[in-house]
């Protein structure tokens, strides 16, 4: 993909072109697998864009809610006031569908921004401990092998535990998600750090490196303009088994109520209050967000492998 | 070898005074203390004598150093939202969390094991084939999600089982077990599967892949030529060597399994120490999430000293490389 972007080209047609002859796009054309991972991703992720759009009402707005219309089943009227919703609502009356398309929102917005902040922080650290080598790479892999030997869900629920302990309690839930974030990028980031790592000092000793120190760049340029977009892609395969990772993790926290806040539920949530009604019958309120959550980290994953073995070829 | 051990000794120590340290300042920086032992009538003599008296007029490292003391002696103070010293609920909630984890522990290495030698051997067979697919499916499955779905099959719709805690234990010298009676069984079966099943997976996967990379070796064709039997041949000459990194691998997912305790323990609310750490959580119950994560960091870090030292004692190529350098 980056030779395919990277080469000059006079019109954006022939980039096009160019992209679409790559043995990437050939790759991506050919694995029916990937198509159909990318599409469901593109799916969840327009309607999550797009929810407020989307959603026939808005679950947050207590004038639209009438508690008449609670637990209706999917797709039959209810006996009051003889409204239809498509997926069933929930016991205040909140359509499920519209749920788990504002859920859908949390759960991206909170995974893709920690899977970035983690790439961030990783790439950076990685980059340092390669380039600058000594008693910086040794703290940095330190920590690193260190945090590792912990399973990251523990570890995230850790930070998000330290952190609501500090955070006054006024702020506790607005601040619920941005800690939420933080939590499980401070999980993840290791991955980054080491496959940078691995990858930059393998590029550090390459001539152009050389070259660049030659003509009196600094580190700074040199470690970013030079090193960085050639160990990028084992970070962009990294950063997407890790979203499926993110994704998950989130929907795991706040499962168990240590995550999103109720006011801003995510899927994961919508599990949590849809637990309780399994025993009474009212199975929609679970059934659906699950089967959005499953989709939705099924498609990221199967899409992050193939892209493994599209950006590998000696795996191939 | 010595120094290697020492180094890594030292090591453990260094990340346990930093999660000390970390645990120590939730203590300190989070609300007032004073506060949350003191009602509203106080005079500020009151807040002056027990301030003396639980040292906070301290400087910060001797406090430091204190709170460790009383850590290493198992004393994390009072729980704010129970009113009862930190130990003592801990100790009444071990034993459900360490019962639930010996069950799908050993649920999860014999079966495990099990099932990898057999898709190992019937490699191209129909059944193996159908076992290393359903562990595809369940290992992107979510935790709590696999918890749900057995909760709905055999609770709900079969109402063969409990959906949640630990039905009738009964108490031997302060340790309450569910193992015998009926209902303590029947309640511990889908917690364990559930805990189980990703480690299981995850063994399954390790033994398979070794497994055929041994049999491929010298020595197994030997083994054949010799006109052993099959069975000999799979178990004492091919499982052997295979177990070195299914015990490193099994040592270090029993962390995990305690650690994914929390999640399985919150579905079935199993009265164990996983579910009392979310509680804490949800709570902010500051002593009991800080004797969480001392006890559980005291733990991680002795399994993994421990299996990085038996690595040593197990594989005997280690030690000869060892004495060398």
């Amino acid at each position: 993909m980056t030779q395919a972007t990277d080469t000059p080209s006079t019109a954006p047609k022939s980039r096009f072109a160019k992209f679409w002859d790559s043995d990437f796009a050939w790759a991506f054309r050919h694995s029916p697998v990937a198509i159909i991972a990318a599409l469901v991703v593109l799916l969840l992720v327009l309607a999550a864009v797009f929810a407020p759009l989307i959603a026939p009402h808005n679950p947050f707005d207590p004038a639209t809610l009438n508690l008449m219309n609670g637990f209706t089943a999917p797709g039959t009227p209810n006996a009051f006031t003889q409204e239809t919703f498509l997926l069933g609502t929930d016991d205040q009356g909140r359509d499920v569908f519209s749920t788990i398309l504002y859920g859908l929102r949390i759960s991206l917005f909170v995974g893709a921004s920690a899977v970035f902040l983690a790439m961030i922080i990783g790439v950076i650290l990685g980059l340092v401990a390669a380039y600058f080598g000594g008693w910086a790479e040794t703290i940095i892999m330190r920590i690193a092998d260190v945090q590792l030997t912990f399973p990251a869900i523990l570890v995230a629920m850790l930070i998000f535990g330290v952190a609501k302990g500090f955070t006054p309690p006024e702020y506790r839930d607005e601040m619920a998600i941005w800690v939420l974030i933080v939590a499980i990028a401070l999980s993840d980031w290791v991955q980054f750090a080491r496959v940078v790592r691995g990858a930059a000092l393998v590029e550090k000793n390459k001539e152009y490196v050389q070259a660049a120190r030659l003509i009196g760049r600094g580190s700074i340029p040199i470690m970013f303009r030079h090193i960085l977009p050639n160990v990028l892609s084992p970070v962009l395969v990294i950063a997407t088994i890790s979203l499926a990772l993110a994704i998950i993790a989130e929907a795991t926290l706040s499962f168990l109520g240590v995550g999103a806040p109720p006011t801003q539920p995510s899927l994961g949530t919508l599990i949590r209050v849809g637990q309780g009604f399994l025993f009474s019958g009212e199975w929609w309120i679970l059934f659906f967000p699950a089967c959005t959550l499953l989709g939705l980290a099924l498609s990221v994953n199967l899409l992050g492998d193939w892209l493994r073995d599209a950006l590998n070829p000696k795996l191939r | 070898m010595l120094a290697y051990i020492v180094r890594r000794a030292f090591q453990s120590f260094v990340v346990l005074l930093v999660v000390g340290l970390v645990a120590f300042s939730m203590f300190r920086f989070v609300g007032d203390p004073i506060d949350n032992m003191l009602g509203q009538e106080r005079t500020q003599a009151d807040i002056e004598r027990l301030r003396g008296e639980l040292g906070l007029d301290l400087p910060f490292p001797v406090q430091y150093f204190k709170f460790l003391q009383g850590a290493a002696q198992g004393n994390f103070g009072v729980s704010y939202r129970q009113g009862r010293p930190v130990s003592t609920i801990i100790k009444e909630r071990a034993p459900a969390t360490l019962e639930l984890a010996l069950v799908s522990g050993v649920l999860a290495i014999t079966v495990g094991i099990g099932l990898g030698v057999f898709t190992a051997i019937r490699r191209r067979g129909f059944a193996a084939n159908a076992i290393m697919t359903i562990s595809l499916v369940g290992v992107s499955l979510p935790t709590f999600l696999i918890g749900i779905l057995l909760i709905y099959v055999f609770s709900v719709e079969l109402n063969l089982l409990p959906s949640f805690g630990r039905g009738e234990t009964v108490m031997i010298g302060g340790w309450s077990t569910g193992f015998l009676t009926a209902s303590g069984l029947k309640a511990l079966i889908l917690p364990a599967i559930t805990l189980g099943l990703y480690q299981m997976t995850l063994i399954m996967r390790l033994v398979r892949s070794e497994m055929l990379e041994v049999l491929r070796a010298d020595y197994i064709r030997f083994a054949r030529a010799r006109g052993l039997n099959d069975r000999v041949i799979n178990f004492r000459h091919a499982l052997k060597n295979t177990l070195v990194p299914v015990i490193t691998i099994t040592g270090l997912q029993l962390g995990s399994i305690i650690a994914f305790a929390i999640i399985t323990e919150t579905v079935f609310q199993w009265p164990g120490v996983g579910l009392l750490f979310i509680n804490a959580i949800q709570f902010v119950d500051i002593p009991v999430m800080a004797a969480y994560l001392m006890l559980i960091s005291v733990m991680f870090v002795s399994i993994n000293l421990i299996v990085d030292l038996l690595y040593y004692a197990i594989d005997p190529r280690l030690r000869t490389e060892g004495k060398t350098t």
